[in-house]
């Protein structure tokens, strides 16, 4: 016995998951159509200071917006950029979209921040078993909501914080059809060069314009005497420029006082959009 | 998917879609021409597997809602939106303009909404709004959640 293939079986797909993936795809454009620079802020490692970094990149550059910034928690699991930024839910719900929260500076935030019970992971509806199979799948359907499903409206500059690791800056990139770049952020440690090294190559494999490198915690500002001590040993904010042909955009001290060094970080961080 | 009745050579036509619970989807086709009918049974984890791609099982059919894909998935907290247009004690959306076109809910119906949980309740309304309005249909009752969730696949809706 021999079949006929699926398309010479003359019936209706009714299905059409292409047309509905395609679907999903055009709002997302439609939707990000008004934004005009798209950024990622990535890093292979946790805990270099990336969400601390979004969040104070965001407030350095609103005041030279006309339209303004927003920012997208892509970290799903374990959001922090909403409260660096004082925004908080419940979020309006529209037929055309949900509106952001507005946060300090008129920032437009959204996040799980806003979704999640308080103290409660990520969780997900339906059956528990072997629920890691299709866990990467859910949260890839929420970063696409929360990239079309929100009316983000005009900004200059829409920046994702991304959870550390490389898979994030992968998926979004191919996601977002107007992705201006991405940002690393990095400490000076070898073991942070490593890994955030290897998240700048799969983006740049991915067909990802990296646009700069950040240093975070370059040492320990004193606010008594001004000085800065050295707090991990090495540089790999400079190897990774080095190394991949892009700027270092600025090696912030660790401080207290993150205004101090997150203006300077503004104005280079837009020269490069320019 | 597509299901051919071998002993007639005849593509099968979709005749019912069901979720009878525990995450099953079944869907039941029959042959046009010698009537033997079939139903697949996908069992949880096919279902959710597809569901994540955030597609629509059988096909869509309405419109989707603002979020619906985050709202329909996650255990979110009761609080975290307000729907805008929501219903008033009369059954009447109070900021729509639209509002004299759409349905009427029945209190029967009012209740089994309220019974849904709030993270996904605005949205569950405008589904149930938009395939009423779709359809003519003049007043949301039970019987007419009942229809929908048996056509559109509105699993614990």
């Amino acid at each position: 016995m021999s079949f006929r293939t699926y398309f010479d079986v003359p019936d209706a797909d009714r299905s059409a998951l292409g047309a509905q993936i395609a679907e999903q795809r055009r709002r997302v454009a439609a939707r990000l159509a008004k934004v005009r620079r798209v950024v990622l802020v990535m890093s292979g490692k946790g805990g270099v200071g990336k969400s601390y970094l979004t969040a104070a990149l965001a407030r350095a550059i609103v005041g030279q917006t006309p339209s303004g910034v927003g920012v997208l928690d892509a970290d799903l699991r374990s959001p922090t950029v909403a409260r660096l930024l004082q925004a908080s839910g419940p979020l309006s719900v529209r037929d055309d979209g949900v509106c952001p929260a507005v946060g300090v500076d008129g920032i437009k935030v959204m996040s799980t921040e806003f979704l999640l019970a308080e103290g409660k992971p990520l969780e997900w509806r339906g059956p528990t078993q072997e629920r890691f199979v299709w866990r990467g799948s859910l949260e890839v359907g929420t970063l696409r909501e929360f990239l079309s499903d929100v009316l983000w409206g005009e900004l200059d500059v829409l920046l994702i914080d991304l959870p550390p690791g490389a898979d994030g800056a992968v998926e979004l990139g191919g996601l977002i059809p107007n992705l201006t770049g991405a940002v690393a952020v990095t400490i000076p440690s070898e073991e942070s060069r490593a890994s955030v090294g290897r998240t700048m190559g799969a983006a740049r494999e991915a067909g990802i314009r990296l646009l700069g490198v950040i240093e975070n915690m370059s040492g320990y500002r004193c606010d008594g005497c001004a000085a800065t001590q050295p707090l991990f040993p090495g540089n790999a904010g400079v190897q990774l420029a080095d190394e991949f042909h892009v700027e270092l955009l600025g090696r912030l001290p660790f401080s207290l006082d993150g205004n101090l060094t997150a203006g300077l970080l503004g104005d280079a961080f837009m020269k490069v959009l320019a | 998917m597509k299901f051919l009745c071998i002993g007639c050579n005849q593509a099968m036509v979709f005749s019912e879609r069901q979720e009878p619970g525990d995450g099953t989807f079944a869907a039941a086709f029959t042959c046009p021409q010698c009537g033997r009918a079939v139903a697949l049974l996908a069992n949880p984890m096919e279902t959710q597997l597809v569901g994540a791609l955030g597609v629509k099982i059988g096909g869509k059919v309405l419109d989707e809602a603002p979020m619906e894909f985050v709202r329909s998935k996650m255990m979110g907290r009761d609080d975290a939106f307000v729907d805008e247009g929501s219903v008033t004690d009369n059954g009447q959306r109070t900021t729509d303009n639209a509002s004299s076109v759409r349905a009427r809910w029945s209190v029967d119906a009012q209740a089994r909404l309220d019974r849904v949980p709030a993270f996904v309740r605005g949205m569950v309304r405008k589904i149930y709004t938009d395939y009423a309005l779709e359809r003519r249909i003049a007043e949301i009752t039970p019987a007419v959640m009942d229809q929908a969730r048996a056509e559109l696949g509105l699993e614990g809706m």
